[in-house]
C-alpha cells in the first residue's frame, strides 16, 4: 500500500513531447482514473509509473521512494494489460505464481497466495486451463489475478476492459470495483471511456495533449468542469456549446444567443459574470438534459423557447431531440411522450440554473 | 491452360446447370489433374524405390522397366555392408545435428536481440540477414576454398578434406533464413508479453528462455526442419571441399564413388539415392505442417 | 531520448536517474552481444568471401599478380563464355516462367477440392521439393539412361524412336529445365497456395454477384491480390534458378561440350577442378548483377510492408 506522486513528468519521443509536466498526488488506497482522447499522455504517464517508459524529466515518487531509476521489477508494481498478456504455454496457475516464482518465493506461500486471489475473482476452477479455453472475462479475472497474487505497492491497469463486449465490460466494471473495496491497493487505471471512468474512480484525471486538465471527484467533474475540454468530454451525450454574447438590459444581464433569442442570466451568476459583458467569443455551455419539453410549472431559471426540430432519437427511457442555434447542433432530452416529431416545431425549455459560460478563446469555464 | 480447360467447364454449364452440378464438375476436373500433376511429381521417387528394389539382371533386361518382377532387398543389403556409405551416413548425421544446434543457438538469440530488444542498427541487420540469405552458395565457394588455403598457410589448420569443415560452412546457409523466420515469429508476439514478463521480475534472458521459446515453438521447430533438410542436402561445399572416402557426406559419397567410371551400378545408385533422401522425407512425412509453416513464413510474415 | 532529458535530470534527481537509464543502455548492449555471433558469421564466411571474391578475379592464375579487368576481358573473347551466359539466362528463366505456371495451377486445383483432402495432397505434390536435389537428380539420370530410358521404352510403343535426352545440346538443356521445373514447382504451388488462402472469400462472392466470370474472378481478382506473392517467389526462384549448382552437375555435368554449363557449374570446373581460381571467381561474380536486381526489388517490398505495419 502506498502513495504514488508525480512531480513535472515529461516524456519525450525524439523532439515531440508525449507528455508535458504532470503533477498528481494519489493517496494511498485510492482508485485514480486517467481519461482522455487517444494519444493525450495517459497510456504513456502509466508506461512511466511502471518503468516500462523512461521518464525524460521529472520525479515519480512511490511509497516515499523516487523511482526513476528503479526497473519495473523492483517497483513492487502490478499491471493488467489491455490485451490481458497472458503466456499462453502457461496454465492459469503458472500464470499467476510466474513473478513469484521468479522472486524465489517459498512454494507453500505462492500456492496460499494464488489460491486466496483464485477465490477472491472466483477462477478457482480454472486454474489449470490454459488461456485459450478461457472466455475474455475469465481471462481479464486471471490478468487481474496475476496482479493481485503479486500483492503490490499500486495496481496499475492500461484499458483493462476495452477488449470485451459491451455487456461484460458493465459486468467486469463492477468486479474490478469490487475486488478494489476487498484489497484496497492503490490503482491507476487508464482508459479513454468515460463512464468507466465516473463510476470506477474515486478520483478522475481527464488528460489532454500530454497535460492533466482537470483533477476531482466524478461528480466534481460533470458538474463543475474547469476547461471546455472537460465539459464536453465527460457526459454522454455531450455538453452543447452555443455562441453566445452577454449583454446588459435594463439592469439585468442577459445571454444572447441569436437576435430572436435571449435569456436572462440566473440571479446567482449576475455577479460572476458581468465582467464578460461585451466579450467575444463566449459560449454558453448546456447540458442535454438541462433542455426539456416545457412544462406546467415554471422553475426559477427556465425559460421556454420554440425551435423546430430536426432529429429524433427515441432511447426508450427518454428521447433524444436536435436542432440548430446560432449554427451549432443542440442536443435535448424529452420526455417520450412529448411528442417530439422531426420537421415539426416544439415548445421546449432551458434550465440555465446549470448553465456554464465559457470563453472560448482560453477554452477555460468563466 | 490446363485451368481454363477446368474452371472453363462451371462457366459453359451455368447456363443451364445448378451451382452445386458446377462445382462437383470443377471439383472432378480438378481431382482429375491433381493426379496427372502427382503422378509427374512422384514418379522419380517412384522409379527409385522400383529400381532399389531390382536385381542388376532385372534391370539390363528388356522388360518393363516400370514394374519389378523379381523383388529382392540384395542392394540394400550390399549397400548397407559397405563400410564407407555407412561412414557416408554418419558424417551426414553429426554435420546435419551440429550444423541444426549452431543454428538455433545463432538464430533464435539474434532474431530475439533483433526483434524485441533493438540496438543501434538492427533494423538495418535485420534486413541484412535477410539479404545475406539471397547470396547463393555457388557464389562462395572458390573465395572459400582460397580463405581455407590461407588458415593453412597461417595457423597450419587443415581445413580442407574434413567433414568438419562442413560445420563451420553450412551456418552460413542455413542461420540467415532461420533468422529471419524466428524474426517473424518472435514480432508475431505482443509486446505486452515481454512488458508484463519484465513488471514479473524477468530477465531478457528469461523472457527468451522461459516465454518467447515456448511461445514460438512452431517457429522453433520450421526453423529446425529448414536446417536440417538445406545441411542435408548441401551438395556444392563438400563438392568443393572433401575428397577423401572418409570425409564424405552422402549426397556426394553417392554421386561421386557409386558412379565409377563408365559402370553404373543403377540398383546400389538408386538404393543410395532413396535411403539418402529418408530423412529429410521422414521428418516430412511427420511434420509436414511446420515444414510447410516454414516455408511460407519467409514471404507472408516478412 | 534520454540525453534530452539530461539538464532537466541534473537539476531534479542528480545522479539517481542513471539507473533505469543504464539498463536501458545495458538491454541494447546486451541484445549487440546475442546478435554477435549471427554478425560474425555473416561478415566472416558471407561478406569477406563475397568481397574477395572480386579481388581473387582481378589476378592472374598463378595469383601472383594483380592483372585488374584482364580475366574479365579474357572471358569477353571466349565463345564458351557467351554460351554459357545465353544458357544460364535460358534456364533460369524458362524455368521460373514455367515454374510459376504450374505453381499457380496446381495450387488452384489443390484450392478447389475439399479443404479435408487438401492436407494430402498438398503433401504429394510437395515431395520432390523435400527430395535433396543431388538425389532426386539421380533419379532422372536413370530415367534419362541412353541405353535403359525408362521414358524411351513408353515413348516406343507409340513409335517414337529412342529420345537423346542428355546427348544433344537441345534435348540436353530440355532435360535439365524439365528437372528444375520439376524440382520447383511444388514451392511455387505451397506458395501461392498459402496466397489463395489469405484471399478473403468475400471478394470472390462480391465478383461473383458482380457478374464476373471464372477467367476474370482470376485476373480482377486473385493475381491482383497475390500479385505481391507472386513478384516473390519468383524472384526469389530466379536467383536460386540462376546459382542452380546440383541438377547441372549431376544430370550433364554441363555437357555435351559446355551446352548445358551454368555460372555455377562452369566456374566449379574452372576454379576447383582446372585449378584457375580468378578465372573461376570471375564466372561466378557474373551472377551479381542478377542476383541485385532482384535483391533490391524483393527488399524493396519488404521494406514497404515493414512501414505498413
Amino acid at each position: 500500500m502506498a502513495q504514488v506522486t508525480l512531480r513535472k513528468v515529461i516524456k519525450k519521443y525524439d523532439e515531440v513531447l508525449a507528455v508535458r509536466g504532470v503533477d498528481l498526488d494519489i493517496a494511498d488506497k485510492e482508485f485514480i482514473v486517467l481519461v482522455g482522447p487517444s494519444g493525450c499522455g495517459k497510456s504513456t504517464t502509466l508506461r512511466m509509473i511502471a518503468g516500462l517508459e523512461e521518464i525524460s524529466g521529472g520525479d515519480i515518487v512511490i511509497g516515499g521512494d523516487v523511482v526513476n531509476d528503479v526497473p519495473p521489477k523492483d517497483r513492487d508494481i502490478a499491471m493488467v494489460f489491455q490485451n490481458y498478456a497472458l503466456y499462453p504455454h502457461m496454465n492459469v496457475y503458472e500464470n499467476m505464481s510466474f513473478g513469484l516464482k521468479l522472486k524465489k518465493t517459498p512454494r507453500d506461500e505462492i500456492d496460499r497466495r494464488v489460491k486466496q486471489a483464485a477465490q477472491i475473482l472466483d477462477i478457482t476452477e480454472l486454474l489449470d486451463r490454459k488461456p485459450k479455453q478461457l472466455s475474455g472475462g475469465q481471462r481479464q479475472r486471471v490478468a487481474m489475478g496475476r496482479a493481485i497474487v503479486r500483492d503490490p505497492k499500486v495496481f496499475l491497469f492500461d484499458e483493462p476492459l476495452s477488449n470485451l463486449d459491451a455487456k461484460l465490460r458493465v459486468q467486469m466494471r463492477t468486479e474490478i470495483k469490487k475486488v478494489h473495496q476487498k484489497v484496497r491497493t492503490t490503482t491507476v487505471y487508464v482508459t479513454h471511456d468515460q463512464v468507466e471512468a465516473m463510476t470506477l474512480a474515486d478520483r478522475v484525471v481527464v488528460m489532454n495533449a500530454g497535460l492533466i486538465e482537470q483533477v476531482g471527484s466524478p461528480n466534481d467533474l460533470y458538474h463543475s468542469p474547469t476547461t471546455k475540454f472537460v465539459a464536453g468530454f465527460i457526459g454522454s451525450p455531450a455538453m452543447n456549446f452555443i455562441p453566445c454574447h452577454l449583454e446588459q438590459a435594463a439592469g439585468a444581464l442577459r445571454l444572447r444567443l441569436t437576435d430572436s433569442l435571449s435569456m436572462p442570466v440566473p440571479a446567482s451568476r449576475t455577479a460572476r459574470y458581468t465582467a464578460f459583458v461585451g466579450r467575444p467569443n463566449l459560449m454558453l455551455g448546456l447540458r442535454p438534459e438541462h433542455i426539456m419539453e416545457t412544462r406546467p410549472h415554471i422553475e426559477p431559471d427556465q425559460h421556454d423557447f420554440n425551435m423546430t426540430i430536426e432529429v429524433v432519437e427515441p432511447m426508450g427511457m427518454e428521447t433524444l431531440v436536435y436542432f440548430t442555434v446560432n449554427g451549432a447542433e443542440i442536443c435535448g432530452r424529452v420526455n417520450p411522450n412529448a411528442g417530439a416529431a422531426a420537421g415539426q416545431s416544439m415548445k421546449l425549455r432551458a434550465d440555465l440554473s446549470n448553465m456554464h459560460l465559457i470563453d472560448d478563446t482560453t477554452g477555460k469555464v468563466l | 491452360m490446363a485451368d481454363i480447360a477446368v474452371a472453363g467447364t462451371p462457366g459453359r454449364r451455368g447456363a443451364y446447370g445448378s451451382i452445386s452440378r458446377d462445382r462437383r464438375w470443377a471439383m472432378r476436373w480438378s481431382y482429375f489433374f491433381l493426379a496427372l500433376f502427382a503422378i509427374f511429381f512422384l514418379m522419380p521417387p517412384f522409379y527409385m524405390l522400383i529400381t532399389s528394389l531390382k536385381s542388376s539382371a532385372e534391370i539390363s533386361a528388356a522388360q518393363n522397366p516400370w514394374w519389378v518382377f523379381g523383388p529382392t532387398l540384395e542392394n540394400y543389403v550390399a549397400l548397407l555392408g559397405k563400410n564407407e556409405f555407412l561412414i557416408f551416413f554418419r558424417n551426414s548425421a553429426l554435420v546435419s545435428i551440429c550444423v541444426v544446434t549452431i543454428t538455433m543457438l545463432i538464430s533464435v538469440t539474434a532474431a530475439f536481440a533483433l526483434a524485441r530488444m533493438k540496438f543501434w542498427g538492427s533494423a538495418t541487420l535485420a534486413t541484412g540477414v535477410f539479404l545475406t540469405y539471397l547470396i547463393p552458395d555457388t557464389l562462395l565457394f572458390i573465395p572459400l576454398f582460397k580463405m581455407f588455403a590461407f588458415v593453412r598457410d597461417t595457423t597450419g589448420i587443415e581445413l580442407m578434406n574434413h567433414w568438419w569443415t562442413l560445420i563451420i560452412i553450412y551456418p552460413t546457409l542455413t542461420v540467415p533464413f532461420a533468422t529471419w523466420i524466428m524474426i517473424g515469429y518472435f514480432a508475431s508476439i505482443p509486446k505486452e508479453l515481454d512488458e508484463a514478463a519484465l513488471i514479473d521480475g524477468a530477465s531478457w534472458m528469461q523472457t527468451l528462455t522461459k516465454i518467447f521459446i515456448p511461445v514460438a515453438l512452431p517457429g522453433i521447430i520450421a526453423a529446425t526442419i529448414f536446417s536440417f533438410t538445406v545441411s542435408w542436402a548441401q551438395f556444392l561445399y563438400p563438392m568443393a571441399f572433401t575428397t577423401s572416402t572418409n570425409e564424405l557426406v552422402l549426397p556426394v559419397g553417392i554421386v561421386t564413388t557409386l558412379i565409377k567410371g563408365d559402370v553404373f551400378n543403377w540398383g546400389q545408385i538408386m538404393t543410395g539415392a532413396l535411403l539418402g533422401a529418408a530423412p529429410p522425407l521422414i521428418i516430412y512425412a511427420f511434420l509436414m505442417d511446420y515444414y510447410i509453416a516454414g516455408l511460407t513464413a519467409g514471404a507472408t510474415k516478412g | 531520448m534520454a540525453d534530452i532529458a539530461a539538464p532537466n535530470a541534473a537539476v531534479l534527481a542528480g545522479d539517481r536517474r542513471t539507473g533505469l537509464h543504464k539498463l536501458m543502455q545495458r538491454k541494447s548492449t546486451i541484445a549487440f552481444l546475442m546478435a554477435l555471433p549471427l554478425i560474425l558469421l555473416i561478415g566472416i564466411l558471407v561478406l569477406y568471401p563475397a568481397c574477395y571474391a572480386i579481388w581473387l578475379a582481378m589476378l592472374n592464375k598463378s595469383m601472383t599478380k594483380f592483372v585488374g579487368l584482364g580475366n574479365f576481358q579474357f572471358l569477353f573473347k571466349r565463345d564458351t563464355f557467351w554460351d554459357v551466359v545465353f544458357q544460364s539466362c535460358l534456364f533460369a528463366i524458362t524455368a521460373v516462367i514455367f515454374k510459376a505456371i504450374i505453381g499457380f495451377v496446381v495450387a488452384h486445383f489443390v484450392h478447389n477440392i475439399p479443404s479435408k483432402g487438401q492436407r494430402k495432397w498438398r503433401g504429394m505434390l510437395l515431395v520432390p521439393w523435400v527430395i535433396p536435389p543431388a538425389m532426386s537428380t539421380l533419379a532422372w539420370l536413370w530415367l534419362f539412361d541412353p541405353a535403359y530410358s525408362a521414358f524411351n521404352w513408353i515413348l516406343a510403343h507409340f513409335g517414337i524412336g529412342p529420345v537423346p535426352w542428355l546427348g544433344e545440346t537441345g534435348w540436353a538443356r530440355f532435360s535439365v529445365i524439365l528437372v528444375n521445373i520439376w524440382a520447383g514447382a511444388p514451392f511455387f504451388m505451397i506458395m501461392y497456395l498459402a496466397a489463395l488462402k489469405s484471399v478473403p472469400e468475400q471478394l470472390y462472392e462480391a465478383a461473383a454477384i458482380d457478374g464476373a466470370a471464372w477467367w476474370q474472378r482470376i485476373w480482377y481478382v486473385t493475381l491482383p491480390m497475390m500479385r505481391n506473392i507472386i513478384a516473390i517467389t519468383a524472384l526469389f526462384s530466379l536467383i536460386v534458378t540462376f546459382a542452380n549448382f546440383d541438377i547441372v552437375r549431376v544430370l550433364t555435368n554441363g555437357g555435351p561440350l559446355t551446352s548445358t554449363q551454368l555460372f555455377g557449374t562452369w566456374g566449379f570446373k574452372l576454379g576447383i577442378e582446372s585449378g584457375d581460381i580468378p578465372l573461376g571467381s570471375c564466372v561466378v561474380l557474373f551472377m551479381v548483377p542478377i542476383l541485385a536486381v532482384a535483391a533490391s526489388v524483393i527488399l524493396r517490398d519488404i521494406n514497404k510492408r515493414g512501414s505498413e505495419v
